[in-house]
């Protein structure tokens, strides 16, 4: 495991080319193919060139717009769902959506198409929703499970835990549930806590290359104004790590107990629970595979398998990063999609930022009055990427042309 | 004009002209306690409120409100002043969007600090709304513990 996270080895490399906004690396362009969309969240890509986009709150009654990509041009062929959300995938003839409390999936046809936008299946119901990390993200494995994030409702869980005897928000929250695919109206009992003390996941995805989950944490928050003593504002602008776990069943990420620290590489007890910024934690609790600086928050993760991009990016990572509100008073960052290298279904190598200028100029950017934040990443059947943006609601396109 | 009654407009234009200046003085003493207020309300607000509303008082999307142009800040000052002391648990609408971060209770900073912070942000992001006083979040916070 290598990563190093000096902050210049990341910008975007080589000749840059500027396109709809976006600065990309040479050779790659970028396309907005749909605009003012409200919230859009996760989206999915079908072989026959159509995405379906999840929004984040319903437009006009409906929370999924189906699209028929065409070149550069995105036409909206249906909207169905009653329900707002992120979490979205497709896995063996089904499209699964889901809401904060709620997973359905619809039966689609030999082309991709929902046969019944109005009856879907409800396939897992009751999930705590108390709105702070209420998104429940999806994935699915290729042995008929499906896995939803179930975000802790707190920062740090100090609220729950005031003697600091055990987080006790983590019998139903904090971690990843695995469900079965296709049985109906599962709830707590009938699904399994896969991973825990995990803070709150929003990108996560089945890597087929080495058949495991990965996961994309938001780190906490508030490290200098709860710890003034123990934590500069600058330090609580870079820290924790934003961290890429691989997951296996039973693994505790270490939440709220455990932070990752991208600067020193190491997991550290939090300051909660007795640690000071140098205590390292139990080393019960995972390490990430890879961490990113503070508060970027990723929200959308893919593994690129497409044949369309340079050979580098075939199975690796992209990771779009919504952009950062908790690294005030210093400059905002992240708003951008980053790319991490793998080798052998591991990540190898130093990320760096493949598509950036999502926020606007420098100003809006430092002040987090981003004009788009990017979301969800999918990949295309002729191995373009696409990305949502859940400010303004703008889908891109990004193609390489050699 | 006779002395006497020179004496009378001598006497009645002192006494006119002591009461407007004394009544600038205290209007002048007025906008200086405000503007003193302001400067303290500035500290408290970089140290407790920025990592959420942010320096220019904007909010963060779907999380933090924003202090701009909004009654939350402008109206009601009991309303706002409980905000402060009992913090905000619940989605809270402003023009349209939706925030949905807890904000917690910031009960331990004194009187004077909640009426000076509330006073900053009531006259700055482009507010103009009038100050608060120390008295006015005493007497909520005694009417709360109630």
């Amino acid at each position: 495991m290598s990563f190093k996270l000096a902050k210049n080895d990341n910008s975007v490399r080589g000749h840059k080319t500027v396109s709809a906004g976006l600065t990309l690396p040479e050779g790659f362009q970028a396309a907005i193919i749909a605009d003012n969309l409200g919230s859009a969240r996760h989206l999915v890509a079908t072989p026959q060139g159509d995405i379906y986009v999840h929004l984040a709150g319903t437009k006009n009654g409906k929370g999924i717009l189906e699209f028929h990509v065409d070149g550069d041009k995105a036409t909206l062929k249906s909207s169905f769902a009653n329900f707002g959300g992120t979490g979205i995938a497709i896995k063996d003839g089904y499209l699964y959506a889901s809401n904060s409390r709620e997973v359905y999936r619809y039966k689609l046809d030999d082309k991709n198409e929902v046969i019944n936008p109005d009856k879907p299946e409800r396939i897992v119901t009751g999930l705590l929703d108390r709105r702070t990390h209420a998104p429940k993200a999806i994935a699915l494995d290729n042995d008929g499970n499906l896995y939803v994030n179930i975000g802790a409702y707190s920062n740090i869980c100090s609220e729950y835990d005031p003697n600091k005897t055990g987080c006790p928000i983590l019998d139903s929250a904090g971690g990843i549930w695995q469900f079965k695919a296709d049985k109906l109206d599962q709830t707590y009992s009938d699904g399994v806590r896969y991973a825990t003390g995990l803070r709150n996941v929003v990108g996560l995805a089945w890597n087929q290359q080495d058949n495991q989950l990965f996961v994309m944490q938001h780190g906490r928050d508030e490290l200098h104004d709860l710890f003034p003593n123990l934590y500069t504002v600058h330090q609580s602008a870079e820290l924790p790590a934003e961290c890429m776990f691989a997951l296996k069943k039973g693994d505790n990420a270490g939440y709220p107990y455990v932070y990752y620290d991208w600067i020193q590489h190491k997991n550290m007890l939090g300051p909660e629970y007795g640690g000071d910024g140098k205590k390292p934690a139990d080393s019960k609790y995972i390490n990430p595979v890879a961490a990113y600086p503070g508060h970027y928050a990723p929200d959308g993760l893919l593994f690129y398998t497409g044949n369309q991009f340079p050979e580098k990016y075939k199975n690796g990572a992209f990771i779009a990063f919504h952009g950062s509100w908790n690294r005030a008073p210093e400059p905002q960052a992240g708003y951008c999609v980053v790319f991490q290298p793998f080798k052998d279904g591991k990540p190898d190598g130093n990320w760096e930022v493949f598509a950036d200028g999502f926020a606007g100029t420098e100003e809006q950017k430092a002040s987090g009055h981003a004009i788009h934040r990017p979301c969800g990443l999918a990949q295309g059947p002729d191995g373009s990427l696409y990305v949502t943006d859940d400010n303004k609601g703008t889908i891109y396109k990004i193609t390489y042309k050699k | 004009m006779n002395v006497k009654i020179a004496g009378v407009f001598l006497a009645s234009f002192i006494l006119l002209s002591g009461a407007l200046q004394a009544q600038t003085k205290k209007q002048a003493m007025r906008q200086s306690t405000v503007a003193t207020s302001v400067a303290r309300g500035k500290v408290v607000y970089i140290n407790v409120c920025l990592p959420c509303h942010m320096a220019d008082g904007g909010g963060v999307q779907n999380m933090n409100p924003p202090l701009v142009n909004t009654t939350y800040v402008f109206g009601d000052k009991a309303a706002l002043i409980k905000i402060v002391l009992h913090g905000f648990n619940e989605d809270v609408e402003i023009n349209g969007k939706t925030y949905s971060n807890t904000m917690s209770a910031h009960d331990d900073l004194s009187d004077r600090q909640i009426a000076d912070v509330l006073t900053y942000i009531r006259r700055s992001f482009g507010n103009k709304a009038n100050a608060v006083k120390a008295t006015e979040v005493t007497k909520v916070r005694a009417m709360s513990k109630k």
